[in-house]
């Protein structure tokens, strides 16, 4: 169980100070059975080459910070061990489809803007003060939105998003999920106005159903979901405004 | 430089953080609120939390049971007026939240259900799953941004704090992202910058929890309160240090020995039933049942295996269907980590650091010493944690805390004029060519070489049992990290952007001062109180000489000057502090 194995860990870099474009250097790491990839990683900062930069936090997949593509998938790597790359090398690359910062360091700011525009919080009928309790709501209907309040905002769905890749506009898979978290929830009613993004040439059209998004979320979210029930939402929207054009919520 | 002025400037991005930027943009929307963070705050280490957060509501619970059960959990050295404040605004706070759209779990009914946590009298602890701090920190950052008056600054590492005449003027962070520096200037600071575990080896906490906001603090003159009290959670995973909730125990799980000998038992905790029932077996405090552990070991009685000592966590009783409902983050986390599922076999669990219960000192208020300063959540000491807090009153006390510095920040900032002068960019100036010296040095040691020797002496010197000898080794062993550090520490990456090295040899040198303020104020208690129990002749509470908080000043290069102060008793006298016992069985829900 403790042996310690060697494995070749093969990390993009790119220092925005210093270099055109990104190159791969190699790193021998010493490993047991039980470090992830972000272990070998750790190792690497600590005792190899403490310029080698990325980011991680809560190491049990939890907090988000350590999305990068391992051996081109997209996944956490705390989350990603390196015994099941032995005794092949390990490649470690930034996220696709974002710009990089340095190293696997990836810039999040279009998808926190994304995040903003769906209006990830709950737009009551009525505000009430604490004193009046909470909101009743079953299990049942807790079902209906749950999954998608489990999103982490990894972006590893934005990394494995062909539509994404070719169009940074999509709105994309983490946000469109969390905007159907709000809108399932029976204690929204602020539909209508995520309406706009969800109709948008960017919203749920912009999908083309690859799914890829559901298949790499580490927390079992399926944004793929999401979006196919808004494109019906989306429909019966579009319906009911060439038949009630005042009237229609 | 580049200078941002803000009326309000409020450091860190987790639960604490965010509610204080609620707080203070809802009292008055005209104010500018600066949020920065060094990571972007949904990766805060809220977001880790499990179990659940304590608020009373059920009909056989009152405000006077969570108010006894956390003073006696704490071993009465909580502030007890401050307990009774904490206690009475928790439910409001956490009804917020729900209307904000934290996804409580809930009954059949639709109202919120709560479980049994340790060291509880009636069930209190509302749960969102097993997820309780990552549904709290993304509600409330989400509601965050129906807010435009808070700016955020996402990955700034705040790096010193402002001060000038007794008055915080600002903060001096660095853009990560860049390397640049910028000075936030501000008459009302929030420290809310979470706790210091990570001056320790294992540990549950993530690795953004180093302390740094308490050394600021510190080292500007603040003191730090009652720091020698360090919880050891009791069931994380070996090796890795993963946290696996207390809401397990609060659901019905057990913990066993290598012979499958429920030992808790043995420890006071006792008798076996009725089971379960509350503060009794595993559903009592953590303090008591980490120690249980360590006694256990010494017996010979844990289990070997390549990652250390550990005894059995199981669940398996409670069924597929309940542990998936309640527990599926751990069943996840203990597949990945371990290779065990919980639903078929015992967890294996060790004890690992895992809360500050000391920091920065504040009043009800979150009022610092010093003008303009506020601290709430983990890096604070408000007062409601005592020697020993309890489960479920950490989430909450973000929650009621981070509300209370944001109003205080708000009320503050709207009464002080803010002065702009140069003398504060010129004391930013000096505290970035400082910083930015680290960066030249061409000799020194590794940054990982000082962090690990710091970590190892914290573990043997300041553990779950302590001993004279053992913590003067510790002191000493600090004092002359901090000599080394002082005499440089040689860095790879000598580039501006995104130079995460930089940061921790910045957090490194804030944190050998807290580990310092730990060890000395662990050495001057001369008694066993709560966490910090002792083994070399004074393993009794002594109320005569130490009912009184541990108050650490900073002394420059030197080690700190330790002195006390009173606690606030209102109205519960200590007594013995004791669990187990005969009971009623109690109706889960």
């Amino acid at each position: 169980m403790t042996t310690t194995r060697i494995i070749e860990i093969e990390c993009q870099r790119f220092n925005p100070q210093t270099d055109s474009e990104p190159h791969f250097q190699s790193y021998q790491v010493p490993f047991s059975e039980e470090m992830s990839v972000l272990q070998g990683l750790q190792y690497i900062k600590d005792h190899l080459d403490g310029s080698l930069t990325f980011r991680w936090s809560c190491r049990m997949a939890i907090c988000g910070s350590c999305g990068s593509m391992v051996n081109g998938v997209p996944q956490l790597s705390c989350h990603t061990f390196l015994r099941d790359y032995f005794p092949d090398k390990v490649r470690i690359e930034p996220l696709n489809h974002f710009p990089v910062l340095r190293d696997l360091a990836i810039d999040q700011t279009d998808f926190l803007a994304k995040l903003e525009s769906v209006k990830p919080y709950l737009i009551p009928d009525t505000e009430k003060t604490p004193a009046q309790g909470t909101y009743l709501q079953t299990p049942q209907q807790m079902d209906e939105y749950y999954q998608y309040s489990e999103c982490i905002n990894c972006l590893l769905c934005y990394a494995a998003c062909p539509q994404y890749g070719l169009n940074k506009e999509f709105t994309g898979p983490a946000a469109l999920a969390l905007l159907h978290r709000y809108n399932a929830d029976s204690r929204d009613a602020g539909s209508a106005e995520r309406m706009e993004v969800i109709n948008g040439e960017n919203g749920v059209w912009g999908c083309t159903l690859v799914s890829y998004c559901s298949e790499v979320c580490p927390k079992g979210v399926d944004p793929a979901r999401a979006i196919n029930q808004n494109k019906i939402n989306s429909t019966k929207d579009y319906f009911l405004r060439f038949l009630q054009p005042r009237g229609g919520k | 430089m580049q200078v941002i002025q803000a009326d309000v400037v409020i450091v860190g991005g987790g639960g604490a953080g965010l509610r204080a930027a609620i707080a203070a943009a809802e009292r008055d929307p005209s104010l500018r609120i600066a949020l920065v963070s060094k990571v972007v705050p949904m990766r805060s280490h809220t977001v880790a939390a499990e179990g659940g957060a304590a608020g009373v509501v059920r009909g056989d619970d009152s405000l006077e049971n969570h108010f006894d059960d956390t003073v006696s959990g704490g071993d009465w050295l909580c502030e007890q007026d401050v307990v009774d404040y904490f206690v009475a605004h928790c439910t409001d706070e956490l009804v917020q939240l729900e209307r904000w759209g934290c996804p409580w779990s809930r009954k059949e009914d639709g109202h919120i259900n709560v479980r049994f946590f340790g060291g509880m009298k009636v069930q209190r602890t509302w749960f969102a799953a097993d997820k309780s701090g990552f549904h709290i920190l993304h509600t409330l950052f989400q509601t965050s941004l129906r807010l435009p008056s808070i700016s955020r600054y996402d990955e700034f590492f705040c790096a010193d704090l402002m001060v000038e005449d007794g008055k915080v003027r600002g903060v001096l962070a660095i853009e990560i992202t860049t390397g640049e520096f910028f000075l936030f200037e501000a008459p009302a600071v929030v420290m809310a910058t979470g706790g210091a575990g990570r001056i320790y080896r294992q540990n549950t906490n993530a690795g953004i929890v180093t302390g740094e906001g308490m050394g600021m603090a510190y080292r500007h003159g603040v003191a730090l309160r009652d720091m020698e009290f360090m919880q050891w959670h009791p069931t994380a995973l070996p090796g890795t240090g993963i946290l696996i909730t207390e809401g397990c125990r609060g659901e019905g799980g057990i913990l066993v020995n290598k012979d499958g000998y429920r030992y808790l038992q043995d420890y006071g905790l006792g008798p076996l039933d009725p089971w379960p029932r509350p503060k009794a077996m595993e559903l009592g405090p953590r303090d008591r049942l980490s120690q249980a552990f360590w006694h256990e070991q010494q017996k010979g009685r844990t289990i070997d295996t390549p990652k250390g000592q550990v005894v059995h966590l199981d669940l398996r009783h409670l069924g597929r269907k309940k542990i998936l409902e309640r527990l599926p983050l751990i069943t996840e986390v203990a597949k990945t980590f371990m290779g065990v599922d919980p639903v078929v076999s015992p967890i294996p669990v060790c004890p690992a650091v895992h809360y500050t219960m000391g920091g920065i000192q504040t009043n009800v208020r979150c009022e610092t010493s010093l003008s303009g300063l506020y601290a709430a959540g983990e890096c604070s000491s408000v007062g409601i944690h005592g020697a020993n807090r309890l489960g479920s009153n950490s989430l909450v006390e973000i929650i009621v805390f981070g509300r209370v510095a944001g109003d205080s920040a708000a009320q503050h900032a709207r009464t002080v004029t803010a002065s702009h002068g140069d003398s504060i960019r010129r004391q930013a100036e000096a505290s970035a060519q400082h910083l930015l010296s680290l960066l030249g040095q061409e000799t020194g040691e590794r940054v990982a070489t000082l962090r690990d020797a710091m970590r190892d002496s914290m573990e043997s010197g300041v553990g779950i049992y302590r001993k004279q000898d053992a913590m003067q080794a510790t002191c000493e062993t600090l004092a002359e990290l901090r000599t080394r550090y002082r005499g440089g520490v040689r860095l790879d990456d000598r580039n501006r952007a995104f130079n995460t090295e930089w940061l921790t040899a910045i957090e490194l040198g804030y944190m050998l001062e807290v580990a310092e303020a730990l060890a000395h104020s662990a050495l001057q208690r001369r008694e066993s109180r709560g966490a910090h129990f002792r083994l070399d002749g004074y393993e009794e509470r002594d109320d005569e000489r130490f009912l009184a908080h541990s108050i650490a000043h900073f002394r420059g290069d030197g080690p700190p000057l330790i002195d006390y102060a009173p606690v606030t008793i209102t109205r519960s006298a200590p007594r013995t502090r004791t669990y187990g016992g005969a009971g009623k069985k109690a109706e889960m829900t």
